[in-house]
């Protein structure tokens, strides 16, 4: 079946009947076009869902305080929520177990000037661990310690940004910068992933910034990390745990929705991955479609070759072609058919995805790509059903009665 | 060549059955040129079916060069039309997409004939014909009594036991006809065992005998004074 004679007969048929070959050729290539770019679409989805979460650590609350909505146990409504230190140390000491850090923030903003140089930044008070919730990344010198923060250390981390505004090609590490008012030590330099707001930051020791606005022991915030091991369930069940824990020592009703607010990134990073699943779904159920109509397509194709050329075969069976030979020729012709088009249509599409890249951020889709495999995998499949859609009325124009045949004109 | 023994065919129509063939009996010899003559619906062209093997008869015997053709499956029919028959239709059936010289070719092809051996072979049979020249022009470029000429080439090329023609002049114009005639009895001189299937008398009484039939039944056959062609043309 597979000697060089039935090729160049394959061929001859093939260049002889170039509108049939380019119709069911391009309904191949098509299909597998728009499969691989739906494909790639899809991750790339996810790609910007997952790139909205990689910069910060996923085992972190965030604690806001704010106003309470409801009088409880003598307090009246609308009272403003405060942290201070001994928060702090409750939530280490209550949730022990769970807990891997807690740091407060405080943020403030302010002019920070370095010699002549000088702009607006803020500066945010935390300890030595607030580094895991950021991922910080140093580039040069430390991060704050624990020294730091007992000595109330008049010392900073500045950001990549910072360090170039204020100091261009200087060396900063050693340098006294001017903040607010207040000269601090330059101890390290970080960089941040998540882009140039993150690293125009000041991080400096909180119980400096306590110090420095009259001693008091008051913070904005507080970020607590809880061990990873403890899964999602269990991260769901700290949260509320934490909650009710808090709302009890600050006097707020357990239905106010409002006083304090945690933010649950363990929880919005896995509502988000079921999100870009569910969407991922959608997506491979589309292309999937799109490779049943090219399977559609392609059989439809068949169906019009075979019966275009039922006086041919009919006289080929006459000259003494057997019904294998019939059959053998359209399976060959088809399956060589579909399998060029599918490769250049498979190629295509991943050629049309790479060339995208990070030029559709803005819809969401970030370097779209699709596994090689898969994309290999829906042209053989539509390799495999071409053969089947030929092969099907093959086999029956192959039984005709060539008299029966020879007389469709 | 041609052994027939009782040979019956019908038709079902519905519930109606349509009796075509009622027990022929014939002989053709190695290097006859026989006429099968009859008006539609005689069953002439039944007759040529079966004897080319395109269809099969309900019961009695045929032989063809001592090979019994019985039960044949598809393949084996195939294989046998390729090897011992050679078909010229009313209406040409030329591959339309192949050149003369390739439609010349392809029986060669099913009996796995090297490429350039089959070329070498249409070309001497197309030659023969006289459509050298014409080889390598797709059949719309030809006229009919060429395309003819082509089939009959196409025909010859296996060097088949027997030719088989199918009102082989009835789309031709007189004059053309007489040319294909010529041609055939040419063939038939050397020694080729032919039969022709014609409703006109003309033709018919250009070969050497002829067998009348009638309502599925033989009802003469008869050895006739051979009219040469070349006369008329």
């Amino acid at each position: 079946m597979f000697s060089r004679d039935n090729w160049k007969e394959i061929f001859e048929t093939i260049q002889k009947n170039k509108l049939r070959t380019f119709l069911s050729g391009f309904t191949v290539a098509l299909g597998i076009l728009i499969f691989v770019v739906l494909f790639g679409f899809g991750n790339g989805l996810i790609n910007t869902f997952e790139e909205f979460f990689n910069d910060d650590a996923t085992n972190t609350f965030f604690i806001f305080p704010g106003r309470t909505s409801m009088p409880y146990k003598g307090y009246k409504s609308n009272r403003q929520i405060e942290f201070d230190n001994s928060d702090l140390e409750d939530i280490e000491n209550n949730f022990a177990l769970l807990t891997q850090y807690v740091s407060p923030r405080i943020d403030r903003g302010g002019l920070v000037r370095y010699k002549n140089e000088s702009n607006n930044y803020t500066t945010r008070g935390v300890n030595q661990d607030y580094r895991h919730a950021e991922k910080t990344i140093m580039m040069k010198g430390r991060y704050l310690n624990k020294e730091d923060i007992k000595n109330k250390a008049k010392y900073a981390v500045i950001g990549r940004l910072v360090e170039k505004d204020l100091f261009g090609a200087e060396e900063s590490i050693g340098k006294y910068i001017d903040v607010a008012g207040s000269m601090f030590k330059v101890v390290g330099v970080f960089q941040d992933d998540a882009g140039d707001d993150e690293e125009r930051r000041i991080y400096i020791p909180y119980t400096t910034r306590q110090l420095i606005e009259k001693n008091t022991d008051k913070v904005n915030q507080i970020v607590v990390g809880f061990k990873p091991e403890i899964g999602y369930a269990g991260a769901m069940a700290f949260d509320r745990s934490l909650d009710k824990f808090l709302r009890s020592k600050k006097f707020i009703s357990p239905e106010d929705r409002r006083g304090i607010y945690i933010r649950n990134v363990a929880d919005q990073l896995k509502q988000n991955q079921d999100f870009a699943r569910v969407l991922q779904i959608i997506v491979a159920f589309v292309a999937f479609g799109t490779i049943i109509a090219g399977i559609i397509g392609i059989s439809n194709i068949m169906v019009f070759v075979v019966k275009e050329r039922t006086k041919e075969l009919g006289i080929r069976k006459a000259l003494g072609a057997t019904p294998k030979s019939i059959i053998g020729t359209i399976l060959l012709e088809s399956v060589f058919i579909t399998t060029i088009s599918g490769i250049i249509g498979m190629l295509i599409g991943i050629a049309v995805l790479s060339s995208f890249g990070e030029t559709l951020k803005d819809y969401f889709i970030t370097n779209p790509y699709i596994n090689l495999g898969v994309a290999i995998s829906a042209t053989v499949v539509l390799i495999i059903f071409g053969g089947i859609a030929g092969y099907i009325p093959a086999r029956r124009a192959a039984r005709i009665k060539p008299i029966v045949a020879l007389r469709d004109d | 060549m041609i052994e027939i023994k009782d040979l019956h065919k019908s038709y079902k129509m519905g519930s109606n059955s349509l009796h075509v063939l009622k027990g022929i009996n014939f002989t053709v010899e190695e290097g006859e040129l026989v006429a099968i003559m009859g008006s539609s619906g005689s069953g002439k062209s039944t007759l040529l079916n079966i004897l080319g093997m395109l269809d099969e008869a309900d019961s009695g015997d045929y032989s063809l060069d001592g090979v019994p053709i019985k039960n044949l499956n598809e393949t084996k029919a195939a294989n046998y039309r390729n090897k011992f028959l050679g078909f010229i239709f009313q209406s040409f059936n030329l591959i339309n997409y192949k050149s003369a010289l390739e439609n010349v070719a392809l029986p060669l092809y099913y009996q796995r004939v090297g490429r350039k051996e089959r070329q070498e072979k249409a070309l001497k049979y197309l030659d023969q014909v006289g459509l050298k020249e014409w080889s390598h022009h797709l059949p719309n470029e030809l006229s009919g009594g060429q395309k003819q000429r082509v089939a009959i080439a196409r025909a010859m090329v296996a060097e088949p036991k027997v030719l088989l023609a199918d009102e082989l002049t009835g789309a031709l114009d007189s004059t053309t006809s007489y040319e294909v005639m010529e041609l055939i009895q040419k063939i038939n001189d050397q020694g080729n065992t032919i039969l022709v299937v014609t409703h006109e008398d003309d033709i018919a009484h250009m070969c050497k005998r002829i067998v009348h039939l009638k309502d599925g039944v033989i009802v003469k056959d008869e050895k006739v004074k051979q009219v040469r062609a070349s006369q008329y043309v």
